[in-house]
């Protein structure tokens, strides 16, 4: 316990976002001092819980809202529908959000888009990896999500969760090599110089796998943030819970507000009003199944990039960059050598 | 005596080089077919001369040439080996170059462009897009997209008549280089370099059905994009007809490239070389009569300026020469159709309908043929329809701005991104102002430059994908 205490303290101190990395290093060398080991709890310590906490606590059950602007609020429509597990156990109500939900929601993927864009690709990547940190300390919880609304054991579950906090870490390694390795000089034959660089495209809607609530779902997010993206993401329909804990996750690890926005509800009345807004870049039908062509065909009104559902992802295979690339845009600088 | 001065004797380039046949049939694997009954009668947009008829492919024909391009690529060129693709390709861009000027004199005929613009930039330009892309046939494992990249199969492509040529290579040549074969549309009313193409195809002694060319109008355009056989579409031409292919290829498996309209804006800061400005600004908005996507049709120019720009403007515009495409002296030619001088004409109406206040310099047009003076607008604002809308010919729109923020704002204010530029002497400026244009082509102190090397594409409602250097194989190529 105090060994890992004093881990934690280590994390806490470099992990600082946007800090300078000398900043980081410094703060290496100055370690917090060891805390003495707790003493043992008093058999009058339990002897009072006892007498506090009835055995048969009711437990406080989690409203599950979405989350737009970096908010958590509920439908505007009021609406909420039953999620159930696997084998059908009623596990919780979620929001089911309504079109006007989703237009407010591209607003504020709009607005957060400037701020996010124009961060540097080494400060994306910091907060990339605190998600994956603070999804780490929640792992008992993600697992438990993962096994009641899939039904998979408990260390498949571990194996899901352990594959998408990596995830996280994956894009965090990524956001600064990107522009490297998809732009650079172009050898132009006139005195010129001429440079491309990726850049984002803008607000991609996303519509998450309708299986893999976690893995599946940080699959598909975590590559359009990490390009400088916003996102709105319909969750799961069958399996929402998972996408409304990440929020949480995503709430609390300096992601700004409005760079990722969660709705959950009915695929089919979510996805065509995202795929026709006029003020949407791009569009990830992952989860749209047999919706696809009906969106992608709503989508050429405004010209907006497309990725197609894949028969059978594979969320456990190398992702590369082929969620990241069909999300940014090239842009070429031309200017003339002289003296 | 200092009129006189500008005043230059004709030197018009010689009609000889060229032959043109009376009528031309279909280019499907490997050889001209017997025209259709269907035909399209190209004319010379300079004089209205009547150059050839072409026929009007049908979807029998679509579904041959379709047909020729999937064997060519299970039999031959699929197979073959990557070097040898290469040097078809290379042999290809010497054909080019050796027929440099035939090429030109023929695109200046039947397009109605200089031929100082034809002879010096397209195709120079054609050619060297071909010589870059034959060097990148045996190299795609370095192209970035993973070890052994595959190419798609075949691909449907139609391209628009601005750059005839220009764009039939910048179709063509990625494509080959990447193992794929083709069956591509010219305009219709452009079709003749296309044709020559294929005559260059067969002299090269490129496989047959490798290279197909279907001439045409829309609906032979339409075929081709809804024939379910092809791997690939791409698209140059306007944003409205990209969205119909948009979804007619929705749903399919088929990858698609789309380069279309621009309302590209050129922004000149106080701080900027003016006369260096407003070469580019000329160059932005009349080059190629202003039959150019990426033009820079809309000038943002810093309040305090203004009056200085405009008037060193307005005295360069004057000095232009617009007039027989053939002579080397020309600067401006023909429009390239009644329907084109329609649009054009009809956008112009509606500036001064809305107020804005209209420009032209004295100018005589020809008797015969599609012409227009050279037109600019002061006075617009970001709600005129000659401010929002692409208009495609030479009419240039002018705004104003007080600080780079408002130049930026203004800029972006559009639903297309295709192109922009930025004129300053201060280097961060121009990276500050570069970085937030939302314009896949930005040129700073220079506009309408091209290279088989740059990529080039838009953001927005310009189409998505890129064309030229590495960037342009992606479209041809599953990593």
């Amino acid at each position: 316990m105090a060994k890992s205490r004093k881990n934690e303290g280590n994390e806490s101190v470099a992990k600082d976002d946007g800090a300078a990395r000398g900043e980081g290093v410094v703060a290496v060398t100055a370690r917090p001092k060891v805390p003495a080991a707790p003493k043992r709890p008093s058999a009058d310590l339990a002897r009072r819980a006892a007498a506090h906490v009835p055995a048969g606590r009711l437990a406080v059950r989690k409203t599950y809202k979405l989350y737009v602007n970096g908010a958590f609020p509920r439908s505007e429509s009021g609406r909420s529908y039953p999620v159930t597990s696997a084998d059908g156990t009623h596990l919780a109500n979620a929001a089911l959000a309504s079109r006007k939900d989703a237009r407010d929601a591209v607003q504020a993927a709009r607005k957060a888009f400037g701020g996010w864009s124009q961060r540097t690709a080494y400060n994306r990547g910091q907060i990339l990896y605190r998600v994956a940190e603070v999804l780490e300390g929640r792992r008992a919880q993600f697992v438990q999500e993962v096994v009641d609304a899939d039904g998979v054991d408990r260390s498949l579950a571990e194996s899901l969760v352990s594959a998408a906090i990596d995830r996280w870490v994956y894009y965090a390694g990524w956001t600064d090599k990107i522009a490297q390795v998809a732009g650079g000089s172009n050898p132009v034959s006139g005195p010129y110089y001429n440079h491309s660089a990726p850049e984002p495209t803008g607000v991609v809607a996303v519509v998450a796998p309708q299986s893999g609530p976690l893995l599946g779902l940080v699959s598909v997010v975590a590559p359009v943030i990490a390009g400088g993206n916003t996102a709105v993401v319909v969750a799961s329909e069958r399996a929402p819970l998972a996408a409304v804990s990440l929020a949480e996750v995503l709430a609390t690890s300096d992601l700004p507000g409005g760079v990722v926005n969660i709705l959950t509800g009915r695929t089919a009345e979510l996805a065509p009003p995202l795929a026709a807004h006029a003020d949407v870049n791009a569009l990830d039908l992952t989860g749209a199944n047999d919706m696809a062509a009906g969106l992608e065909e709503a989508a050429a009104a405004t010209l907006k990039r497309v990725v197609r559902p894949e028969p059978a992802p594979d969320w456990f295979a190398d992702p590369g960059l082929s969620r990241v690339t069909p999300f940014l845009e090239t842009k070429t600088v031309w200017h003339p050598i002289g003296i | 005596m200092a009129d006189k001065i500008f005043e230059y004797a004709p030197a018009p380039e010689s009609r000889a080089v060229v032959s043109i046949r009376p009528e031309y049939g279909l280019f499907i694997d490997g050889e001209f077919t017997e025209p259709t009954d269907a035909r399209i009668t190209t004319v010379n947009p300079a004089d209205e001369e009547e150059l050839a008829t072409v026929s009007v492919a049908d979807e029998a024909d679509v579904d041959r040439a379709i047909t020729a391009a999937r064997r060519a690529f299970e039999t031959v060129w699929g197979p073959m080996a990557p070097a040898e693709r290469g040097k078809y390709l290379f042999r290809i861009s010497r054909i080019i170059q050796e027929r440099a000027r035939e090429l030109a004199v023929l695109e200046s005929l039947d397009n109605g462009k200089p031929i100082k613009e034809t002879r010096d930039v397209d195709i120079p330009l054609v050619a060297a897009h071909f010589f870059y892309y034959a060097g990148w046939a045996d190299k795609l494992a370095h192209a970035g997209l993973g070890p052994s990249p595959r190419p798609l199969g075949v691909a449907a492509q139609v391209i628009p008549w601005n750059f005839p040529l220009l764009m039939l290579a910048w179709k063509i040549a990625p494509a080959l280089a990447a193992g794929n074969t083709v069956v591509l549309k010219p305009a219709e009313t452009t079709p003749l370099t296309a044709l020559l193409f294929a005559e260059i195809c067969q002299e090269a002694e490129l496989p047959p059905g490798v290279v197909n060319i279907l001439t045409g109008a829309g609906g032979t355009g339409r075929a081709l994009v809804a024939h379910p056989g092809s791997d690939k579409v791409a698209f140059t031409g306007s944003t409205e007809v990209g969205r119909e292919i948009a979804r007619a290829v929705a749903g399919t498996d088929k990858r698609v490239t789309l380069e279309l309209g621009g309302k590209g804006a050129n922004i000149v800061y106080d701080d900027a070389a003016i006369d260096q400005a407003v070469e580019g600004i000329v160059t932005g908005i009349f080059f190629n009569q202003g039959h150019v996507c990426c033009a820079g049709s809309r000038l943002l120019v810093q309040e305090s300026v203004a009056e200085e720009v405009l008037e060193r403007l307005k005295a360069r515009v004057s000095r232009l020469r617009l007039g027989d495409p053939l002579d080397k002296n020309t600067d401006i030619g023909a429009i390239n159709s009644a329907a084109q001088l329609a649009r054009v004409r009809e956008l112009a109406q509606v500036g001064e309908e809305e107020g804005n206040e209209r420009w032209s310099p004295a100018c005589e047009l020809p008797d015969r043929g599609f012409w227009f003076a050279p037109t600019v607008f002061t006075g617009v604002t970001q709600a005129n329809r000659v401010a929002r809308e692409e208009i495609f010919g030479p009419v240039l729109s002018v705004l104003t701005f007080r600080t780079p923020e408002e130049a930026v704002e203004k800029a972006n204010n559009t639903p297309y991104g295709l192109s922009a530029g930025v004129w300053t002497e201060k280097g961060s400026r121009m990276l500050w102002t570069a970085n937030r244009l939302r314009a896949g082509v930005v040129w700073s102190n220079t506009f309408n430059k091209f290279d088989p090397a740059s990529p080039f594409g838009g953001y927005k409602e310009s189409g998505y994908g890129r064309e030229g250097g590495r960037h342009g194989l992606e479209a041809y190529l599953n990593g």
